[in-house]
């Protein structure tokens, strides 16, 4: 008897291998490729349906704005876009070495430097919004009272109140740095500054949880109010202001790109379709992005 | 009384490790008898049949197996099929008493119905009857050895080489184990090769005894003749329990 | 800590009503390091009985390479097969990078060593006995080689069983190779830290209690496999 449970044991085994091997097997059909996509289609003619990848930064992803726009692109040209979610740097740095299509970023200076290196081609200014400071609702270092951002980073500062910092080479965390520097202030190394080195959600997850002062993008803070216990302390400010460019990858840097099809998704964004699109977007009954060239 | 015709001969044989553990001038078994192996332990009793069942290399030497002679290249599948060599350690597979005894007429092609057969008939034969399909793991030492004794035997080779096999049994186990060896030999004609460190039971066991020394064959003969009238004096001394080493 | 609870029982929710996102992201978790273990396997037996069989002395260098490759990082195994499969790398080529494919080779390079290094311990105790033995009953090289590895099964069982628990819960090679791109690579292990980072706890807490299942049913199986060893 005990030779049959034995047995028993090593068939089990082999049988979750099975399993394993059936999930595969299954998940193949499952996760919908290219050629999957022109056979769901149904159509007369063989549609070879194209897959771009375009890298934006994470407070762009977080934003949801994606998750709205693309679906749109998606059914009028077929293509289907996928995300790389990533900090400014490490996106501009993806797409110099060809590994995505297209961007979408919010450095000017740095796109506009590296259009002119030859990396990136048909640059677009497609949006703008802005920045704001948000902090704990007690604001103990009275922010609210100022109307600069360079008079409230001085408070913060001499103040010793925790800021939390994106500290990882994005655009937001660009912006904060040049903000610094206006300020007079080099918060590096000094215990109430904390770089996060992640995103800009998991930055004002950070923020809640230490009830400190960070700065962040309009769009994502107001994606996640609900689970935030933080408030916009100091808004308006003109040098808070984000531009959003959107350029394609070099095809002559890189031929193997699908420029075509990038093209098209940069033409639908500047397009006054896509730029409605972009204008009506909404969380929690606000716009978060506004198309075209700001100041 | 004449000799049957010689399975095993050899000349020659030299194995060192650091040392030199055998130098065999000159050794034969014949067919159908039962040699006992003894000596003090280190004198190279267990690497003789090593070498033998072509486990170890020698350094230098020739054998011949029934009569041909193996120069150390070539296929041996063949050649080792018609010897076995049981271990002192016994070493079952962990599986059922039923395909451990099986295992050696599995690897011959023997047909389904006639591994049940003989299978059944050994296990029967060493009293093991009714354990077919009890797992190797959950034998007892003297059942076990029993076991390893009938997958030996079960493809009737020609050699049978044992190495100490009842040095770990308790006394009820080694009489029967050595009814069992007896057994075997009257009904099939195997060459059997026994070491042992038990120099009774080779008196018990064996039909010619080979006295190993230092590696080589001190003594040989008639079991009876060496341990009346040892002719080698250092065969004396060790069978009279008088030998340190 | 309301928060918390609700949370906890919206994961619940989400597991029991097989959520589609949810069960996407298990899906592929368990797609891709199904793929390296099975991978891993056959790449790994092979090598590890060799070398187990091997008299250890001969093979002391190798070995110390594998104990070291067993504790190679997931983040360092991913840097690793990122800076080969970026465009600007030597198989950029290929266009690899974020795929599932560039997860299961950062995988198989985590689990490989391990399904190694453990099948070459479980062989060596018993490996040249067990060859000895099948040799002496006048068993064929092909079958000596089967007879040693399926003696040896439950220390080979448990070492592939070990290298998939290994590989299904990291999160630093996936991350860096696939990009954590919803629909195409995000597994597991990196949509909890999304998740996570985005507040959304319940979502990572139905994945973190689906690991934690997968890694008891793993345990179980090990814990049977080494009750077996005599």
């Amino acid at each position: 008897m005990r030779g049959k449970s034995l047995r028993g044991k090593m068939w089990s085994c082999l049988l979750l291998l099975l399993l394993a091997l059936l999930l595969m097997a299954a998940g193949c059909g499952g996760d919908a490729g290219p050629d999957d996509e022109a056979a769901d289609q149904g159509e007369g003619e063989v549609e070879e349906s194209v897959t771009i990848l375009l890298s934006t930064t994470t407070s762009t992803y977080d934003s949801g704005l994606l998750d709205y726009l693309i679906p749109v692109f998606t059914e009028q040209t077929g293509i289907e876009v996928e995300i790389l979610s990533q900090g400014t740097g490490q996106a501009l740095e993806t797409g110099k070495r060809g590994d995505a299509d297209v961007l979408l970023v919010h450095d000017r200076a740095a796109e506009l430097e590296l259009v002119e290196e030859g990396f990136f081609v048909d640059r677009h200014d497609v949006m703008y919004n802005d920045y704001v400071i948000v902090g704990p609702a007690e604001d103990p270092a009275g922010v609210k009272d100022v109307e600069s951002v360079v008079e409230a980073f001085n408070l913060i500062s001499a103040g010793g109140h925790t800021f939390v910092s994106r500290g990882d080479d994005s655009g937001t965390h660009r912006k904060e740095l040049r903000l610094w520097e206006e300020a007079g202030v080099d918060p590096a190394g000094a215990d109430w500054y904390l770089p996060a080195g992640q995103g800009m959600g998991a930055t004002l997850t950070m923020a809640h949880e230490n009830l400190a002062y960070t700065l962040t993008d309009r769009a994502t803070y107001v994606s996640m109010k609900d689970e935030l216990e933080l408030e916009i302390v100091l808004e308006g400010d003109p040098a808070l202001f984000n531009q959003y460019g959107i350029m394609a990858v070099n095809p002559e840097k890189h031929p193997h790109v699908k420029y075509e099809q990038a093209l098209q998704f940069i033409e639908f964004l500047m397009s006054e379709e896509g730029q409605e699109l972009i204008s009506s977007f909404q969380v929690a009954g606000e716009t978060l992005f506004f198309p075209g060239l700001g100041i | 009384m004449m000799n049957s015709e010689p399975v095993l001969q050899l000349e020659n044989l030299v194995k060192r490790y650091d040392r030199e553990v055998l130098n065999i001038e000159r050794l034969t078994l014949h067919r159908g008898k039962i040699y006992g192996i003894i000596g003090p332990s280190g004198s190279g009793k267990s690497t003789l049949l090593r070498i033998v069942n072509l486990l170890v290399k020698p350094d230098q030497g020739v054998i011949r197996y029934f009569g041909r002679s193996y120069n150390g290249a070539g296929d041996t599948l063949f050649l080792r099929r018609q010897m076995t060599l049981v271990f002192q350690k016994t070493l079952l597979f962990k599986t059922t008493v039923f395909e451990n005894v099986a295992y050696g007429l599995k690897a011959r092609g023997f047909k389904k119905r006639e591994i049940r057969d003989r299978v059944y008939v050994l296990l029967d034969k060493v009293g093991l009857r009714g354990m077919a399909h009890r797992q190797a793991g959950t034998l007892s030492g003297g059942e076990a050895q029993r076991v390893a004794l009938a997958r030996a035997i079960a493809f009737e080779p020609k050699l049978l080489l044992l190495d100490e096999p009842t040095a770990n049994l308790d006394p009820a186990n080694v009489e029967l184990m050595e009814k069992l060896i007896l057994d075997r030999k009257m009904t099939a004609d195997m060459t059997i090769a026994m070491v042992t460190h038990n120099i009774f039971q080779a008196r018990r066991v064996a039909d010619e005894v080979i006295f190993l020394y230092n590696g080589r064959v001190a003594e040989m003969g008639n079991v009876e003749q060496v341990f009346t009238a040892p002719q080698n004096p250092q065969t004396r001394e060790f069978i009279e329990g008088r030998m340190i080493y | 800590m309301s928060k918390l609870l609700e949370g906890i029982l919206e994961a619940f929710r989400l597991i029991i009503t097989l959520d589609p996102y949810l069960m996407q992201i298990v899906r592929l978790s368990l797609q891709v390091s199904g793929t390296a273990i099975i991978l891993s396997t056959l790449l790994g037996v092979p090598l590890g009985t060799w070398l187990g069989m091997c008299e250890e002395r001969k093979t002391r260098l190798i070995n110390k390479i594998i104990y070291t490759l067993m504790g190679l990082p997931p983040v360092v195994a991913g840097l690793l097969i990122y800076l080969l499969l970026s465009r600007q790398g030597p198989l950029g080529v290929l266009g690899l990078l974020y795929t599932p494919v560039a997860m299961v080779a950062a995988q198989v390079a985590l689990a490989s060593p391990i399904v190694t290094g453990l099948t070459m311990v479980g062989i060596r105790s018993r490996g040249r006995e067990v060859e000895e033995a099948a040799r002496t009953l006048g068993a064929s090289p092909l079958l000596t080689a089967w007879t040693v590895v399926r003696e040896c099964r439950f220390s080979i069982l448990g070492a592939v069983v070990t290298g998939f628990g290994r590989v299904v819960a990291e999160v630093g090679a996936v991350m860096i190779v696939g990009g954590n791109i919803e629909g195409r690579t995000r597994v597991m292990t990196t949509a909890i830290v999304l998740e996570t980072g985005k507040g959304h706890y319940e979502l990572a807490i139905g994945l973190g209690l689906i690991l934690l299942a997968i890694y008891f049913v793993i345990n179980s199986l090990l814990y049977h496999f080494q009750k077996e060893k005599p």
